[in-house]
């Protein structure tokens, strides 16, 4: 058991993590740096395995079950958890970088999870170190939103413990394996994943916490939770026709958000639900080129997406502005933050040579192969739409558009190095994706560089940015947000708790007072009563006395006759 | 600022020249497809320009649909403030 314990790379990065405080000072960063790089090696030359069983009650619990789709999402994860870390190494909050270590390592346990209650382990502590590095940015609208989030996800766990302990009273087992939503519990099971993916109806948590960390907890953040949920939809649900219903919602909800969105953050974050949405489309289909676009897709997805909240978080840090309504003209003094954010939002818009490229195409090939022509014309459509909203919007309003007068120059050197190599990843994978490919599921029999995909992708590209730049004053950033779903907790719900309680106090005064009245008045009228000329107290007559008795007495006598009849 | 104080990426002169630069390689995008022809995975995705004009239409589409949702739920940005 100790083995297990003991050779369990997800379980590394949580201890470091713990450990994490109380180092001293100097040996932090390496703590930081180096260990998430020990789990990467370990990672990559994990043999396809399950570890011994470890007792748990009646139950054995596989800690490592590896195989190509547990070590992708396991590699990638430790390769966000450095390239985070890297990034973070001058952020000044102390609780920061040990939660978020703690929130990697727990997503790697998620992934390499034989079981259930293993996963289901995992995944809790991965809500709570998420809501820390969330808290960590000790503002109270941080900690706020913290605690939404956390709602969230509590509500999420539950859904998926009352899933799991069904499945198991059905089949007796704990093993983790496909299920498809057939009963109640895999039902259960199946929403307790969609919730962690930001599916509706419960997307709002997403795009309401990632923003509000900190510079460089919203990297860390964008990475772990939704892609561990596509990971366990991609095992456990691959082949539910409803997810491509819902993963196409997802993609056009982000899009259409992302759009009316001015905080760049929220634009990023509305964007990670349209991404996802692809991913849970590729579930959905459930082909071998299904699941290895949605793999290949989410291992590309978490470079992209770190490069650009990078990005963001750099300019946040440097000018402590977060709307675009407030910034522009960047490029000026920030090239290299620039040039950086241009790579990722070329990533994730799938231009040639980038990552995006060679990953995301593949859940459309897998939609044409299928015969879903209506999917792959919303797939077509979104991929337009990821341009528009997070290729070229983030961007362009961010660095260019008017100009805000701001001068900041680039970030420090470790924030700088950061985004030169997920920069360096986005074109190198977009370049050479073999290794990648290599890494997938199953077989790859995918060309993504044919001159037939070459100019359709990129004409479906550039109208799209002609598109965006022949509407830009309907693009024209304003301060405001759009209300989501979330309006129902934040602002419905605190209406009606509001009502109920003023309702309740307003019962509670009106019974006091009526007990207070009462009390008043029956003082006064047990005075009457009892006092030394009151009724009760005073002497009767034996006379009416006896009448009273006579009269009571035929009363009884009476009733007594013809009620025993 | 005078258009000349400008950082070349912005003046007038440059945004102009990216616009008809912009203009040739739409163009261009299109026309490739007759010397490499696109092969669609359907009967309507292989047809010249199909990709362009989809693109175009989607993008406005959605740019349209969102300025409709926004009317009915955009709100001030302070909106939330008071339960934070």
């Amino acid at each position: 058991m100790m083995n297990e314990l003991l050779m369990h790379p997800g379980l590394w990065l949580v201890a470091a993590g713990l450990l994490l405080p109380l180092m001293p000072r100097s040996g932090r960063s390496a703590l930081i740096l180096l260990v998430p790089l020990a789990a990467l090696w370990r990672l990559w030359t994990l043999p396809d395995s399950a570890s011994a069983g470890i007792a748990f009650f009646d139950y054995e619990l596989t800690l490592i079950h590896a195989d190509a789709l547990a070590r992708i999402f396991g590699i990638i994860f430790t390769i966000m958890a450095f390239a985070g870390g890297l990034f973070a190494l001058n952020q000044t909050n102390k609780a920061e970088l040990p939660a978020a270590l703690v929130y990697a390592g727990s997503a790697i346990g998620a992934a390499l999870a034989g079981d259930l209650i293993t996963l289901f382990i995992f995944w809790e502590l991965m809500a709570l170190g998420s809501t820390l590095v969330l808290w960590s940015a000790a503002n109270r609208t941080a900690y706020a939103a913290s605690k939404r989030y956390l709602a969230i996800h509590l509500l999420g766990g539950v859904i998926l413990m009352a899933g799991i302990a069904g499945h198991v009273a059905d089949t007796g087992s704990i093993a983790f394996t496909l299920m498809g939503a057939d009963t109640l519990p895999h039902m259960l099971i199946l929403a307790g994943f969609l919730i962690n993916a930001g599916a509706p109806p419960l997307s709002a948590w997403l795009p309401d916490a990632y923003p509000e960390a900190s510079w460089s907890g919203s990297v860390f953040l964008s990475a772990f939770t939704t892609k561990t949920a596509v990971y366990v939809l991609l095992r456990g649900f691959a082949g539910t026709d409803i997810l491509i219903y819902i993963g196409l919602f997802m993609i056009f909800y982000g899009i259409v958000y992302a759009l009316l969105e001015n905080d760049m953050r929220r634009i990023l974050a509305y964007s990670i639900v349209n991404q996802v949405g692809f991913m849970v489309v590729g579930a959905g289909i459930g082909t071998e080129l299904a699941i290895n676009g949605a793999a290949s897709h989410a291992f590309a997805h978490i470079i992209y997406k770190a490069l650009l909240l990078m990005s963001a978080g750099s300019v946040l840090l440097m000018t402590g502005r977060r709307k675009c309504s407030e910034l522009g003209g960047l490029f000026q003094s920030m090239p290299l933050t620039c040039i950086c954010g241009i790579i990722g939002a070329l990533a994730i818009s799938a231009f040639p040579f980038t990552s995006g490229f060679i990953s995301k195409s593949m859940t459309a090939e897998a939609a044409a192969a299928g015969h879903m022509p209506w999917v792959w014309l919303g797939l077509a459509a979104a991929s337009a739409g990821v341009f528009l909203h997070a290729g070229i919007k983030f961007p362009w309003f961010v660095f260019f558009q008017k100009d805000s007068g701001l001068r900041p120059p680039d970030p420090p050197w470790n924030m700088r190095l950061a985004m030169l190599l997920f920069a360096f990843l986005c074109v190198a994978l977009g370049v050479w994706p073999e290794p990648l490919y290599a890494l997938l599921p199953y077989p790859v029999d995918y060309v993504p560089y044919t001159a037939s995909h070459v100019v359709a992708q990129l004409q479906l590209l550039l109208f799209s940015g002609l598109a965006f730049f022949v509407m830009l004053p309907w693009l024209k950033r304003t301060l405001t947000l759009t209300l989501d779903l979330d309006w129902f907790y934040r602002v419905a719900g605190y209406r009606i708790a509001s009502a109920i309680i003023d309702g309740t106090s307003h019962a509670m005064d009106s019974v006091k007072n009526s007990v207070a009245e009462v009390s008043t008045h029956g003082a006064g009228r047990l005075h009457r009563l009892y006092s030394s000329k009151g009724i009760l107290s005073s002497n009767w007559p034996t006379g009416s006395m006896v009448l009273w008795v006579a009269v009571f007495l035929a009363l009884y006598l009476f009733v007594n006759y013809f009620g025993g009849r | 600022m005078e258009d000349q104080d400008k950082h070349w990426l912005v003046r007038a002169r440059t945004i102009r020249l990216l616009w008809i630069v912009q203009i040739v390689v739409l163009a261009l995008t299109v026309l490739a497809q007759f010397v490499m022809p696109v092969k669609g995975h359907f009967e309507f995705d292989g047809s010249i320009g199909f990709n362009a004009w989809f693109g175009f239409l989607a993008c406005a589409g959605m740019i349209l649909f969102a300025k409709l949702l926004g009317m009915f739920l955009k709100r001030n940005d302070t909106y939330y403030d008071h339960d934070e």
